[in-house]
């Protein structure tokens, strides 16, 4: 599985980091989403498919691969 | 006049619709007669135009991100929510509400580094406080109690407060203020005057926070007016904007989520059980359901189209006015079987109680957070909390924007 974020759209909503912490946080700045894992572990792969389905700004791809 | 333009008058369905007294919890079923039938139809709104209204589910959500879709209420054909509306829109300064594209994002992106999940968990002690400060009143006091005045309102209004760094003693006059500006039937005279208030005592705040900056969000807004990036004007509005957005909408859901939660007798033991468990993911579930059940904006958010759009066996036109319908979206049954039931297992975040796209609520984490704690901590507390006068005796909110309770009377 690979984990994009586009930071550019990205709305700040904090979906993410509230579903998958150890995948994704916020910068300090403005709340635009970090990736901190881009190849996370499978037994994640429902979570990140929930966390790019509630994305409203759809920045989340998840890549299976 | 009984000629063809008065039948199409006749036939085009008024919005918004209005509530079953005996489903106070259901979308109007006005309203869901329509959804049944195709997920967007014309309606007709308050100055007489037919904008479209959107209520299925993924319609909604197709709409919310499309950037054809445009929020800027300057627009011609832009669907206003009232007359005092329009006629304010040439006062009202560029703000997140009414920008798209870059220019949104800017705004947006000011407001985001105080609601992000880090700063949200930081405020929670200061939430549970709040909370608990307000249940010991209840706690000694006599019963029946009013849960709006003793426990919804004054506690994301004190959230917010202490967000934007708005001093205690100041809290009624906010209050006041902010729940003046979102009466649907509001004269233009009370609003302005309220509006004005409300930015007159932000401008102080703000000058009062450049020369003395504390670790709170009209801070962070008097170091952009100081670099340049915000006129003052600008940072007024942002910060009236927070407190608008954020104090009654959360006050309508925990007052109204009480409500579902008591309103049959016989089942409010099994409805409040999760949030005296220990499984914060089911807490926080049970919220997300309350959130897609009650959608609490329930008089549509509005938009305009900029060029022509397909949708739904449909053409919605560049500039046509566009509702997008929450609550109907959040009972759409394709999505959420059986949306009826108040079920706080099923899964529910996919909601769009908080809208979608790039516009989505920024600041659903601290409303996430505050309903929790206030749920949570009030069922804890209070095991044996029942409505004090049948569901039929409470006074609803069908004359706001934001639907809820005016009064909650319970005992325990």
């Amino acid at each position: 599985m690979k984990v994009t974020a586009d930071q550019n759209i990205c709305a700040s909503s904090g979906q993410c980091v509230a579903l998958v912490p150890r995948v994704f946080d916020q910068r300090d700045e403005d709340g635009v989403v970090v990736v901190l894992d881009e190849n996370p572990p499978e037994e994640l792969a429902e979570a990140l498919r929930q966390a790019e389905r509630v994305c409203p700004s759809g920045a989340i791809k998840i890549v299976e691969e | 006049m009984t000629d063809a333009t008065t039948i199409a008058a006749t036939a085009t369905p008024q919005y918004p619709m209005s509530r079953d007294g005996r489903c106070p919890f259901a979308p109007p079923p006005e309203t869901m007669a329509l959804a049944a039938e195709r997920p967007l139809s014309r309606v007709r709104i308050w100055d007489g135009s037919t904008p479209w209204l959107i209520t299925g589910y993924d319609a909604v959500r197709t709409l919310f991100s499309d950037p054809r879709v445009s929020v800027d209420d300057h627009q011609p054909g832009f669907p206003h929510w009232n007359e005092m509306m329009r006629a304010s829109v040439d006062h009202r300064p560029k703000s997140v509400f009414t920008t798209d594209g870059a220019e949104h994002i800017r705004y947006r992106r000011i407001l985001s580094p105080a609601l992000t999940m880090k700063r949200v968990e930081a405020l929670a002690p200061v939430a549970q406080r709040i909370t608990d400060e307000h249940l010991d009143a209840i706690l000694a006091g006599p019963q029946p109690a009013d849960l709006i005045e003793g426990f919804a309102l004054p506690i994301p209004s004190l959230v917010i407060s202490e967000l934007l760094g708005v001093p205690y003693e100041d809290h009624a006059f906010f209050q006041q203020h902010a729940t003046m500006g979102v009466d649907r039937n509001a004269t233009s005279d009370a609003l302005a005057e309220g509006a004005t208030e409300l930015s007159k005592y932000l401008v102080r705040l703000l000058e009062t926070r450049m020369a003395e900056p504390a670790d709170d969000m009209v801070s962070d807004l008097g170091k952009r007016v100081k670099n340049g990036e915000l006129s003052v004007r600008e940072a007024t509005q942002l910060g009236t904007g927070m407190l608008i957005a954020g104090h009654e909408t959360t006050a309508n859901m925990v007052g109204l989520g009480i409500v579902a939660l008591l309103a049959e007798p016989d089942k409010i033991a099994e409805r409040t059980a999760v949030f005296r468990g220990d499984d914060d993911a089911a807490i926080a579930n049970a919220v997300e359901e309350l959130l897609r059940y009650l959608s609490i904006i329930h008089t549509g958010q509005r938009r305009v189209a900029l060029e022509d759009i397909e949708i739904g066996g449909a053409t919605i036109r560049a500039g046509d006015g566009i509702i997008i319908d929450l609550a109907p979206a959040n009972w759409d049954a394709t999505v959420f079987p059986e949306p009826e039931v108040l079920d706080l297992a099923r899964p529910a975040r996919q909601h769009m109680a908080f809208g979608f796209g790039p516009h989505q609520c920024v600041g659903q984490q601290l409303a996430r957070a505050e309903m929790v704690i206030a749920f949570r901590t009030l069922f804890r507390r209070i095991p044996t909390l029942k409505l004090a006068v049948d569901v039929d005796q409470i006074p609803f909110k069908n004359d706001r924007l934001a639907y809820g309770v005016y009064e909650l009377p319970v005992t325990w």
